[in-house]
C-alpha cells in the first residue's frame, strides 16, 4: 500500500497545477441524475420485489426500571406475524461512534420508548399493529430527568475531547479583572432529524450476512453486527451507498441494523427494519443539553486577559460521550490563564450523542453571545473587540496556527453585508411592525486528519475507477472523489467512477468531523500518484514531470493516449493517508464569520431572518457548489438553533414530547430568506495533501449567535436560553411598540 | 393501526347504512390511526360522494361540500371575494399537499395537537376518558388559556374552522336514521369539562354533508396566525376579524380566535364592546382584557395570554385604518 | 383487498391489506421506492405524489382509495436518462444534497407550478382577489411542506425558478 503520512508541510501539487481543470468547479453531483430521479437505493429500498419480511419496534412505556415480563402471545397470534424478538439481545438505541458494539437492554429500561421488542411480520401493516399487542411489564423505578438537579455529576470521557484543560491561574486572574463577565447560558437538546429515518435491509443466506444500512462509519460495522449476532465478521458485508443524512446521527450504528441482522438469521428470509420517526426521535441518539457559564475577565480598553467555559451537560448511564461545548474556546479566544472544562449530568433519557458540529454548536452560541455583550459593556464594535483580541498562537498551548484567516473573514463579510450601516443602538431601527437589528459571530471548526485508504482501477480503455469504503451522506463525496483523480490523472470526469459504502472496500475515515473530504481525499491523492508513478514507469519517463490530460500522457514532445500505455492491462493501486507530526506541531482548524440581519415583531415577538451572509475560509474547496451547500446547510442549522428547534423532554418522567416533525420544528423553506455564502481562496499545506480543511461543520459554528446578537441589536433583548422563541422575545417587549409606526 | 372493514359509500344514504368512521381526506384520521389512537372498526370511504361543490344560496350566502378540499375552498374566487378571512386561514395551515387532501368538512373535526393525546403510553382523559391528565403540569406550551377543565387543557388545531366561526357557518349534517340538521358552528364545539372525548355535538353516524355561509360579511377581513416558525405549524394564537367601520365608528364586527381554547373561540361581548365605538388604542385594550379577563395559564404557555392581548390590539388597529 | 392503481400511465393490480397506505403500495409491492418516507404522517413531505395532478403526501393515504385515479410519482417525471426539466434543473442547481427529501421537492414543485398556474393564491400573495405571480417568497411559502434537513433551500428555489422559467409557454 502507498501510504503518505501528513508530517511535512505540502508544497505545490498537480492540484495547484490544475492541468485538467476540474478541481476546485462546480461539477454537478456525480450520483446527481439517479438522486433526482428517484433510483438512487437507500438502505431500506434494496431487494425489491423477493419475499421480505418487515419489522416494527415495541418501545418501552416507562423510562427507568426492569422488565418483569414480555408476553408475545398475542401478538404472535395475529396471521402474518412471523417471531416477536425480545430479551437481553435487544439493543437501547444506536451506538456511539466508534463503539465496539451497541449497548444492550439487559432485562432493563434506561429511557422511555426505548426498544424492549421487535415485531418480524409478513407485512408492515401487521407488524406495526401486533407490535401494540405485546405485553411489557415492568417494575418502574424513579428516573432523573432534569439536567439542573445534578443528582449524578461525573467526568466526560476522552471523546471527542479531552473534557477538562485550564491554564494558570483563571480564579486569580478574574478577580484582579478590570472588567469582569460572567453569564450562564444554556442550549435544549437536540435530534439530527435526518430525513431518512434509519433503515436496514438484511439478508442471511444460511452462510453470509449482507447488510444495508443507512451508516456514516462503515468501518466498524461489521465488527459490531458480528458481535451482536455471533457471525464472524469475515461472513458479513455491510453496504451503505446512499444516506439519506446522517449529522453525526448515523455515526454510530442504528438499532434497525442489530434488530434486522438477527431476525433474518432468525427466520431465514431478509429483513427490513426501517425505524418510524418517533424511533428516531426516542432510540437512535439526540445531542445533549447544556448549562454553559463563560466568564470572560478584560481591561476597560479591550483586551481579554482570562477565559473560563464550563459545561454541564448529560448522558445515559455508561456512555462517556459529552457534548464539548468548549472545543473552540481551547483556541479562539485570548487569555494566559483559562479554564475550559466539562461535566456529564447522568440522565435517564434516551443516550446523547454526536450532532453536527459536536461543542462549536452548541458552545458558541454562548460564547459569541458573550463577545457580543462584552464588546457592547466595553463601548467597542464587536468586529473591533474581536480584531483586539486575536491570539498569535494558539492561546492553550503556544503552538503556531496552521492558518487562521478569521480576521479576514470577519473583514470581508462586515464591507459585504454593509455592518457599518448597524443601528447604534438597540431598538433603533423599525419598518412597520418590524425591528430591524444587525448581529455578527466568528465561526471556527476544529480540522482533523483521519486515516483512510483508497483503490484506484484504470482499465485497460483509461477509465479509472476509484473504490473506498467511504460514505456520502450528502457532502458531495462522490463527486470531490472523482474531481480529485480526474484532476491527478488528467482525465476528464466522465472517465472516472465512484464506488462508495461498501465494506469490502479499502478502510476510510467515514464521514464525520467534516473530516471525510479531507481524509478520504488524500487517499485517493496517494493513490493517483502512485498510479501515475506506474504509468510513468511503463514509459520510462519522470513521474514528477509527467503531464496527463484528457487521457493523455505528455512528456518531453509525446502525447500518448492512455490506452496505448496500459496495453490491454487494468492496473490497480491504493492508497493511505495518515496524520502526522503536522496535527502536533500546528493548530488546525477552519474559520468562518456570520452576519445576520433580523426583523423582530414588536407585536408578536417573532424574528424573521432577512439577510445571512457567511464567509469562510477552510483551505482548498474541492468543488465550489457543494462546498456552498455544505456552508447553507450549516446556516440553515444556525436559523433552527437560534429560533426554533428544542427537544423537550417531559421532567416528571422522562417522555420526550415532541417526537415528531410537526411539533420538533426544523426551518421550513419560508423561513430561509436568499443566504450568501463568500469562501475565501486559500491553502493550508499543513492540514492535508490537498491543502483542505473541513468545511461541512464550520457554517453552523456560530451562526445561531449571530442571530440572537441581531435579536438584541434589532429589541434590546438578549437571549441566553435557547431558542429565540416569541416567548422568551415577547418578554421583553414593551406595551408601547404596539403603536403602529 | 388496527384491522377494519374497508367498504366505499357511492351516496350519502349508502354511507349512513354502511355505519363505521368516515374518511375523506383522512389526514389527520390516518395520522392518529397509525398510533392506534383512533381505532375504528369499519372505515366508510365517503371520497366518491357528490359532495364536492360549492354553491350559491338562495340567501346570498355559499353552500360548501363537506368534501371539497381545502385548497379548492381557499382558491375559490368567491371565498377570495367575498369571504377572504376564510381564504387567508386556509392558507395559513398545513401545507399545499395536505390542504389538497384535506376536506372541509374533516378540517372542522380536526383533533388536538396534545402530545399526550398522541403518546398512548401517557395519561389522557381525551384518548382514554378517565384515565387523567398529563398535559397538566407537563409540556403544555401550546395548550389552552381559556376554557380548559381540570380534566383537559387541549386546544382546537384548526385554523378554517376559526375563520367559519367568525362568519357564523352552520353545519349541514344527515344522523344515520337520515334525518337532516342544522348545527350553527357556535353551537357545534364543546369545551372539554368532564368529557373531552366528546368534542362536538355529531351523533355517531352522522354525517357532515354541507357547510353553509351566510351572505358575506362586508368590511376588513383579516386572518392573523402566529406560530413557531414562518410556515407548517400550528397556530399559537390566531385571530380572524372581520371589522366594518362607517369612517368615524366600527359599525360591525366579528372575531374569533385559535390557539386559545378546546374550540374556536368567539366572544359577543367583545364584539358589543367594540361595536359603536370609535377605533382608539385604548377601546382594543379593553376589548382585548375583556376576552382574556377569565384565561389562566398552564405554565409553559402563560405568555399566550399577553400573545393573544396584542395580537388582537394589532389587528384591530389594522383593521380600523383610515377609520 | 384488491386495488387497481394506474400509476405513471401504467396499471398495477394489488391484493392488499386495505391498511397499506398509497406510499407503502409504491415501496414495498410495487419496487417505486422513488417516493420516500420520511415521517409517515404528513410532516415532511418526502412522499409527495400527483394524484390526478394534485400534489398529496402519500404517506396519509390508504392505497384502497385510490381506484381509478391517476397517480404520478418522481419515477413517473423523468428518467435518469432522460430527466423531466425540474430534475434537471435540481442537478444544475444543486438543489440537495443527501437527496432523500429531493423526489419529494420535485413533484411537489411540479405540483405547486401546477397551483400557480391555476391562479390559486398562498398566504404570502399580497391581494389574493387578484392573482399570483411566481416569486422567490411564493416558492418558499408553497414549498414549505417540504422539509429538507440537510437545507438545501436557497438552491431548491434557484432551481425551481430555472425549470419554471424553461417550462413556460413561448410568448
Amino acid at each position: 500500500m502507498n501510504k503518505h503520512v501528513m508530517d511535512e508541510a505540502i508544497g505545490e501539487t498537480r492540484l495547484d497545477r490544475n492541468t485538467q481543470g476540474v478541481i476546485g468547479k462546480g461539477a454537478p453531483r456525480y450520483e446527481g441524475k439517479l438522486k433526482v430521479s428517484g433510483t438512487a437505493p437507500y438502505a431500506y429500498e434494496h431487494l425489491g420485489g423477493e419475499d421480505v419480511a418487515y419489522g416494527f419496534i415495541v418501545p418501552a412505556s416507562i423510562a427507568r426500571g426492569k422488565i418483569r415480563s414480555v408476553d408475545t402471545s398475542a401478538a404472535e397470534a395475529v396471521p402474518g406475524v412471523l417471531k416477536v424478538i425480545s430479551g437481553e439481545k435487544i439493543v437501547r438505541a444506536a451506538s456511539q461512534p466508534m463503539a465496539p458494539a451497541a449497548q444492550t437492554i439487559d432485562g432493563e429500561v434506561f429511557h422511555y420508548n426505548q426498544p424492549v421488542a421487535v415485531v418480524i411480520a409478513d407485512t408492515f401493516e401487521v407488524a406495526r399493529h401486533a407490535s401494540k399487542l405485546v405485553k411489557v411489564e415492568y417494575s418502574e423505578t424513579e428516573g432523573r430527568f432534569d439536567i439542573t438537579n445534578r443528582h449524578t455529576v461525573r467526568e466526560p470521557d476522552s471523546m471527542p475531547m479531552t473534557p477538562n484543560q485550564s491554564r494558570g491561574d483563571f480564579e486569580h486572574a478574574f478577580a484582579e479583572a478590570e472588567v469582569q463577565f460572567d453569564q450562564t447560558y444554556t442550549t435544549p437538546s437536540y435530534q439530527a432529524a435526518a430525513m431518512e429515518p434509519h433503515a436496514t435491509t438484511a439478508k442471511w443466506d444460511g452462510n453470509h450476512l449482507t447488510v444495508w444500512t443507512s451508516h456514516q462509519l462503515l468501518e466498524t460495522a461489521p465488527g459490531q453486527i458480528a458481535k451482536h449476532t455471533g457471525i464472524d465478521e469475515d461472513k458479513i458485508t455491510v453496504h451503505s451507498p446512499y444516506i439519506g443524512g446522517g449529522f453525526g446521527s448515523k455515526l454510530g450504528l442504528g438499532p434497525d441494523a442489530v434488530m434486522a441482522a438477527n431476525a433474518t438469521i432468525a427466520i431465514g428470509k431478509p429483513v427490513k427494519i426501517a425505524l418510524t420517526r418517533q424511533n428516531v426521535f426516542q432510540a437512535t441518539s439526540r445531542r445533549g443539553e447544556t448549562i454553559q457559564r463563560v466568564r470572560i475577565g478584560a481591561t476597560k480598553a479591550g483586551k481579554i486577559t482570562c477565559f473560563a467555559h464550563e459545561t454541564d451537560t448529560t448522558n445515559s448511564p455508561g456512555n462517556g460521550f459529552f457534548e464539548p461545548s468548549g472545543i473552540s474556546s481551547l483556541f479562539l479566544y485570548p487569555g494566559k490563564d483559562r479554564i475550559i472544562a466539562h461535566n456529564i449530568v447522568e440522565t435517564d433519557v434516551l443516550m446523547t450523542s454526536a450532532v453536527r458540529a459536536p461543542g462549536e454548536a452548541t458552545g458558541m452560541l454562548a460564547t459569541e453571545s458573550a463577545l457580543d455583550e462584552l464588546a457592547e459593556t466595553l463601548g467597542i464594535d464587536p468586529v473591533e473587540f474581536r480584531r483586539m483580541n486575536e491570539p498569535e498562537v494558539n492561546p492553550q498551548d503556544d503552538r503556531p496556527f496552521s492558518s487562521r484567516r478569521l480576521m479576514e473573514c470577519i473583514d470581508e463579510g462586515a464591507k459585504r453585508f454593509g455592518w457599518s450601516d448597524r443601528p447604534e443602538k438597540p431598538a433603533s431601527r423599525r419598518e412597520g411592525e418590524w425591528l430591524i437589528g444587525y448581529g455578527m459571530s466568528s465561526a471556527s471548526r476544529k480540522n482533523d486528519l483521519m486515516p483512510s485508504a483508497a483503490e484506484i482501477e484504470m482499465s485497460s480503455d483509461g477509465r479509472a475507477t476509484v473504490r473506498t469504503g467511504m460514505t456520502d451522506i450528502g457532502t458531495g463525496t462522490y463527486t470531490i472523489l472523482q474531481q480529485i483523480a480526474a484532476e491527478m490523472l488528467g482525465l476528464p470526469l466522465d472517465m472516472v467512477d465512484v464506488e462508495l459504502g461498501d465494506s469490502r472496500f479499502a478502510a476510510s475515515s467515514g464521514s464525520g468531523g467534516s473530516w471525510g473530504a479531507n481524509s478520504a481525499g488524500s487517499s485517493v491523492y496517494v493513490a493517483s500518484l502512485a498510479l501515475i508513478r506506474e504509468l510513468a514507469s511503463r514509459l520510462d519517463a519522470d513521474a514528477e514531470t509527467l503531464t496527463l490530460k484528457d487521457g493523455h500522457a505528455i512528456f518531453g514532445n509525446k502525447q500518448i493516449p492512455l490506452p496505448d500505455i496500459l496495453k490491454g492491462e487494468t492496473i490497480s493501486v491504493t492508497g493511505k493517508i495518515e496524520p502526522g507530526k503536522q496535527a502536533e506541531e500546528t493548530h488546525q482548524a477552519s474559520y468562518g464569520a456570520h452576519f445576520c440581519e433580523v426583523g423582530v415583531n414588536v407585536v408578536t415577538g417573532e424574528t424573521r431572518i432577512r439577510r445571512l451572509l457567511t464567509v469562510g475560509a477552510a483551505g482548498r474547496i474541492l468543488n465550489e457548489k457543494t462546498a456552498t451547500s455544505q456552508c447553507y446547510g450549516g446556516q440553515i442549522w444556525g436559523i433552527g438553533y437560534a429560533l426554533e428547534e428544542d427537544l423537550v423532554i417531559d421532567k416528571r418522567n422522562g417522555l420526550i414530547v415532541n417526537h415528531d416533525l410537526a411539533e420538533y420544528h426544523v426551518p421550513v423553506h419560508a423561513d430561509v430568506p436568499a443566504l450568501e455564502v463568500v469562501l475565501l481562496e486559500d491553502r493550508d499545506p499543513h492540514a492535508s495533501p490537498l491543502a483542505g480543511k473541513g468545511i461541512g461543520e464550520l457554517a453552523i459554528a456560530g451562526v445561531g449567535a449571530a442571530i440572537t446578537n441581531a435579536i438584541y441589536n434589532a429589541c434590546g433583548v438578549r437571549i441566553r436560553d435557547y431558542p429565540a422563541t416569541l416567548d422568551k422575545v415577547l418578554a421583553g417587549l414593551p406595551d408601547d411598540y404596539l403603536t403602529a409606526a | 393501526m388496527r384491522p377494519f372493514e374497508y367498504s366505499r359509500a357511492q351516496s350519502v344514504g349508502e354511507a349512513r347504512t354502511l355505519g363505521g368512521r368516515y374518511i375523506a381526506g383522512g389526514t389527520n384520521l390516518l395520522d392518529l390511526m397509525k398510533l392506534e389512537v383512533e381505532t375504528p372498526e369499519q372505515l366508510v370511504d365517503i371520497t366518491r360522494l357528490p359532495l364536492n361543490e360549492i354553491k350559491e344560496t338562495e340567501d346570498g350566502g355559499l353552500k360548501i361540500g363537506a368534501l371539497v378540499t381545502n385548497s379548492v375552498l381557499a382558491a375559490d374566487e368567491r371565498i377570495r371575494r367575498d369571504y377572504e378571512v376564510l381564504s387567508r386561514a386556509l392558507l395559513a395551515g398545513a401545507s399545499g399537499q395536505l390542504r389538497n387532501k384535506a376536506s372541509t368538512g374533516g378540517n372542522l373535526l380536526q383533533r388536538t395537537r396534545c402530545g399526550y393525546f398522541y403518546e398512548t403510553s401517557r395519561r389522557c382523559n381525551k384518548r382514554e376518558p378517565g384515565s387523567g391528565c398529563d398535559a397538566i403540569g407537563g409540556f403544555n406550551r401550546i395548550h389552552a388559556i381559556l376554557g380548559q377543565s381540570s380534566n383537559c387543557i387541549a386546544t382546537h388545531p384548526s385554523d378554517m374552522a376559526v375563520a367559519m366561526m367568525a362568519l357564523d357557518a352552520v353545519v349541514e349534517t344527515q344522523q344515520a336514521d337520515g334525518h337532516e340538521r342544522e348545527i350553527p358552528l357556535k353551537d357545534f364545539y364543546r369545551l372539554p369539562g368532564d368529557t373531552p372525548h366528546i368534542e362536538n355535538e355529531l351523533k355517531e353516524g352522522e354525517l357532515i354533508v354541507n357547510i353553509r355561509l351566510p351572505k358575506p360579511k362586508s368590511g376588513y377581513h383579516v386572518y392573523r396566525k402566529v406560530r413557531d416558525r414562518a410556515s407548517y405549524a400550528f397556530a399559537l394564537v390566531s385571530v380572524a376579524a372581520i371589522i366594518k367601520t362607517d369612517g368615524n365608528t366600527i359599525t360591525e364586527a366579528s372575531l374569533a380566535f385559535g390557539g386559545l381554547a378546546h374550540k374556536p373561540w368567539r366572544d359577543p361581548k367583545i364584539e358589543e364592546m367594540l361595536v359603536g365605538q370609535g377605533p382608539r388604542r385604548k377601546l382594543f385594550e379593553d376589548a382585548a382584557d375583556a376576552l382574556l379577563a377569565e384565561a389562566q395559564g398552564q405554565g409553559e404557555n402563560d405568555f399566550k395570554i399577553p400573545l393573544a392581548r396584542r395580537t388582537l390590539i394589532s389587528v384591530l388597529a389594522e383593521a380600523t385604518q383610515g377609520a | 383487498m384488491n386495488v387497481t392503481l394506474s400509476i405513471n400511465g401504467r396499471y398495477h393490480t394489488l391484493d392488499i391489506d386495505p391498511r397499506t397506505s398509497l406510499l407503502d403500495a409504491c415501496r414495498d409491492h410495487l419496487a417505486l421506492t422513488g417516493s420516500k418516507k420520511g415521517c409517515d404522517h404528513g410532516q415532511c413531505g418526502a412522499c409527495t405524489m400527483l394524484v390526478n395532478g394534485r400534489r398529496i403526501n402519500s404517506c396519509l393515504t390508504l392505497a384502497v382509495m385510490h381506484e381509478n385515479d391517476t397517480i404520478t410519482t418522481v419515477e413517473g417525471l423523468g428518467t435518469a436518462e432522460n430527466l423531466h426539466p425540474m430534475q434537471a434543473a435540481f442537478v444544475e442547481h444543486d438543489g440537495y444534497q443527501c437527496g432523500y427529501c429531493t423526489p419529494g421537492q420535485i413533484v411537489s414543485a411540479v405540483g405547486m407550478l401546477g397551483e400557480i398556474g391555476d391562479g390559486w393564491p398562498s398566504h404570502v400573495t399580497k391581494d389574493i382577489k387578484t392573482g399570483t405571480e411566481l416569486s422567490g417568497d411564493e416558492i418558499r411559502e408553497r414549498m414549505s411542506g417540504n422539509l429538507c434537513r440537510c437545507s438545501a433551500y436557497p438552491n431548491i428555489v434557484d432551481a425551481i425558478e430555472t425549470a419554471a422559467g424553461k417550462t413556460k409557454e413561448p410568448a
